[in-house]
């Protein structure tokens, strides 16, 4: 690396060790931010339809009806 | 770092929901309503049927938003949050896959990761379930089909990851290519397998005793009772032009993502790079950085 500093300085470089490592911290972020992304996800596409949280109404599924069919979703 | 990263993926995410939404809106709503005034119209006419008949007419269903609601605030929502979370959903695979995929740069990683994605979350279930248009769907076979679908997006997304993994290892012994083409066929074999264990729509049991053996939900001609049809089968360049605009809103989606949150991530992760690139001419003399 040192006799080729004046290239790599100005050229882009491939990252070749892991930025992150499997602490808690990091998996806990993950993983928190992994579970909210899938809620978002279950509330869009799925709930009030084959399951629901809130029984029998169909506010989400209705406010959300033609992005579900686009985004490929199953309805009705 | 890790948290800038998500922020920014997220961010990504929701722009390139607007996008879509914008795209949606003009290109896919039309067409959307066209389907639920065929439904609306076929409703009609099978009630018709159904009274002549004697049979009892069912209730419609609920009608809490008014299709100017749904076409031009609920669609776009729905597009904005999803792409919020599949921005989230990308910046957490790319922190774990940086530095353990190999030489790819940060840049480039940050478009192959959205990419990866729409194949495995969104593009291969669609072959086997693609999506439908209102009118399309039966309501009694809601929970088969939710099940099937949501499946087929975890049994795509679990196999893209392990055909990654597995080719990472793979790559160690054989050469970037073999261990690149291996995996992939890997991949596609276990969805072929799947697709053909998992059932068509139209198999569904409830399905085969309404309708018969149809491979599709897709609404059938209505006949009266002289087996005279009197109402048309859902139009089929509709039902076309329904999925052909699914793709691109998708397309839009997670390509958005991928420009927008490639750039980010190398300012993040590779200022050099970033410099370089933003510096980089195509003037004689000048070679571009290659990304």
């Amino acid at each position: 690396m040192s006799n080729t500093s004046a290239v790599s300085s100005t050229t882009s470089t491939p990252i070749g060790t892991p930025l992150i490592h499997a602490n808690v911290k990091t998996v806990a972020l993950l993983l928190g931010v992994s579970i909210l992304a899938l809620l978002v996800y279950y509330f869009i596409g799925v709930d009030e339809g084959m399951i629901s949280v809130f029984g029998k109404s169909m506010v989400a599924h209705e406010f959300f009806h033609d992005g579900r069919h686009l985004l490929g979703f199953p309805c009705h | 770092m890790v948290k800038q990263l998500i922020g920014r993926g997220a961010l990504s995410g929701a722009v390139a929901g607007l996008v879509a939404f914008l795209f949606a809106r003009i290109f896919a709503e039309p067409i959307i309503s066209k389907a639920i005034a065929y439904e609306s119209a076929r409703d009609a006419m099978q009630d018709k049927l159904d009274k002549a008949q004697g049979l009892p007419v069912p209730a419609p269903g609920p009608d809490i938003f008014s299709r100017t609601i749904q076409m031009d605030v609920g669609i776009g929502a729905a597009l904005i949050l999803f792409g919020a979370a599949m921005g989230a959903l990308v910046a957490v695979g790319y922190v774990i896959a940086i530095g353990r995929v190999g030489r790819v740069r940060p840049f480039t990683l940050a478009l192959l990761i959205p990419a990866f994605y729409f194949a495995g979350a969104y593009f291969v279930p669609f072959l086997k379930y693609p999506a439908n248009p209102p009118a399309i769907g039966h309501e009694n076979t809601i929970k088969e089909r939710g099940a099937l679908f949501l499946v087929t997006v975890a049994v795509s997304c679990i196999a893209l990851f392990l055909a990654v993994y597995f080719g990472q290892k793979l790559h160690k012994r054989l050469s970037l290519y073999s261990s690149v083409v291996t995996a992939a066929v890997g991949y596609m074999a276990v969805m072929a397998v799947l697709f053909l264990i998992l059932p068509p729509l139209g198999h569904l049991h409830a399905n085969v005793v309404e309708y018969g053996r149809q491979a599709t939900e897709t609404p059938l001609p209505l006949t009266d009772a002289n087996g005279k049809i009197v109402f048309p089968g859902f139009p089929a360049d509709l039902l076309a032009k329904f999925r052909v605009y699914s793709i691109v809103n998708q397309v839009i989606l997670w390509g958005g993502i991928a420009l927008l949150f490639a750039p980010q991530a190398q300012r993040l992760l590779d200022p050099a790079g970033a410099k370089a690139a933003k510096e980089s001419r195509l003037v004689e003399g000048h070679t571009p950085v290659a990304v």
